[in-house]
């Protein structure tokens, strides 16, 4: 079945995130504190994935750290740009090799949770690796800072 | 090589080449090589053996020492970064070497400062003078580093060192064996990477088993605060207990029994005066070994 979602006029639609961390990307991108209108829809059913989930945002254009972040956070995500309801570009973001403060060492003993420094993650196949306690995460499994 | 951090920055070629220097050193002393230099040692978290043999190398090359062996004494209480707490160091010495409590504290600290750092230990993550020191007592011991057939034994799901060792060893085509009870085996990542590497590895909860094929036995200590419950502990606390009865004449006649020390009853003191003990000049090996780091990171490898 497909679902209806409204079209918007001019903004971002975010499409193909992982069903499970729609919301983990609302609070990144801070929706809560939008004015303009915001649709966002999971557990969809999807080709690509088991669950995606969808997120649209009127009025708003994503900045590039922002889509980094998405885009480590949930890598098959793909994010369009809309103008007069229309796609006018498609944003793919490669992610960097070395990663600076975005993603959060889930080692509790970690230096980076205990000392005010950005964290460095270096990509490893499919992990990430700490550049200074040297634990891998798998890439499914981050956590954003 | 600037600094010294973890065994992952460092290249085979790199790993023979401090062995080189102190194998130099230890026939060769150099009393005065470092008697311009300053060392200082934090020690955020005491570690007696590792911080003296540091300040013996240190004196031994006619370096001064420095520093503190536990965070007590120091700023931190009053909650200094670490980085500020390596900048102070920065301005009175010449190199740092450090120990800390918490795992990627000595990159953090190399990061912070322009004088050499040396990890002498950083939490659970690395230790690399003790692998290092390892790898020195082989080579000297069996005459080389390739093809040999290595056991660990003991706790190899915690120990920082055979982690360490493991993945060193891995440059030199080894064999190895991995004893140990099922809860206390070889992470899996350990594992992943062995067999990427195309390193011959076997698991095991009994070492007599192999015993004979054996050139280097590993051990290593089981605390018994790691099993879930005392009976599991005391049915397998036996069979990871070496002694004369089950080592002697079921062994190769050069097999070495090595341990990060200390010990406490793993080993039987009955084994100290044989052949195959090597625990105690292993850990004076660490003397040498840490010189040679030390000489490298100064840049003076080339005057010895």
């Amino acid at each position: 079945m497909e679902l209806q979602i409204n079209a918007i006029e001019n903004g971002t639609v975010i499409d193909h995130i992982d069903s499970e961390k729609t919301l983990e990307i609302m609070n990144l991108l801070e929706l809560n504190k939008e004015q303009g209108t915001i649709m966002v829809a999971f557990n969809l059913e999807s080709k690509k994935q088991v669950k995606k989930g969808i997120i649209k945002i009127d009025g708003r254009i994503l900045k590039d750290e922002e889509i980094e972040k998405i885009s480590i956070l949930a890598p098959m995500a793909s994010i369009n740009i809309i103008k007069d309801f229309k796609v006018v570009e498609k944003k793919m973001v490669e992610i960097p090799d070395i990663i600076n403060d975005v993603i959060k060492c889930q080692n509790q003993k970690c230096v980076t949770n205990f000392e005010k420094v950005p964290t460095k993650f270096y990509k490893e196949g499919k992990k990430y690796r700490c550049a200074y306690c040297e634990t891998s995460i798998k890439k499914n499994n981050i956590i954003l800072k | 090589m600037k600094n010294i951090i973890s065994l992952r920055d460092l290249k085979k070629e790199d790993i023979l080449g401090i062995l080189e220097v102190a194998e130099k050193l230890e026939k060769n002393p150099k009393p005065e090589l470092l008697k311009d230099k300053i060392v200082s040692t934090l020690f955020f978290e005491p570690s007696t053996r590792t911080r003296l043999s540091f300040c013996s190398a240190a004196q031994r090359l006619g370096a001064r020492v420095l520093g503190f062996d536990s965070p007590d004494a120091t700023s931190l209480k009053k909650g200094e970064s670490l980085k500020d707490t390596v900048r102070m160091a920065e301005a009175y010495s010449d190199v740092i070497v450090m120990r800390h409590y918490l795992d990627g504290a000595a990159r953090l600290a190399a990061e912070a400062t322009v004088r050499p750092v040396i990890n002498a230990g950083d939490g659970s993550n690395q230790h690399p003078s003790q692998t290092l020191l390892d790898l020195y007592t082989i080579k000297k011991e069996m005459g080389k580093l390739e093809n040999l057939k290595v056991a660990l034994v003991g706790d190899l799901k915690y120990g920082r060192t055979v982690h360490s060792l493991t993945k060193a060893l891995s440059h030199f085509n080894a064999e190895l064996y991995f004893i140990a009870p099922d809860s206390l085996q070889m992470p899996e990542y350990i594992l992943e990477d062995l067999d990427k590497a195309g390193i011959k590895y076997h698991i095991l909860e009994d070492f007599r088993d192999v015993l004979k094929e054996i050139d280097v036995f590993y051990m290593t200590r089981i605390q018994g605060e790691r099993f879930p419950d005392e009976e599991e502990y005391q049915k397998v606390k036996g069979v990871y207990i070496i002694n004369r009865e089950n080592i002697l004449g079921k062994c190769k006649e050069n097999m070495i029994i090595m341990h990060p020390l200390p010990r406490v009853d793993e080993i039987s003191t009955d084994l100290d005066n044989t052949r195959h003990a090597l625990y105690f000049r292993q850990a004076s090996n660490g003397v040498p070994v840490r010189m040679a780091m030390l000489a490298i990171v100064l840049g003076r490898d080339n005057q010895i």
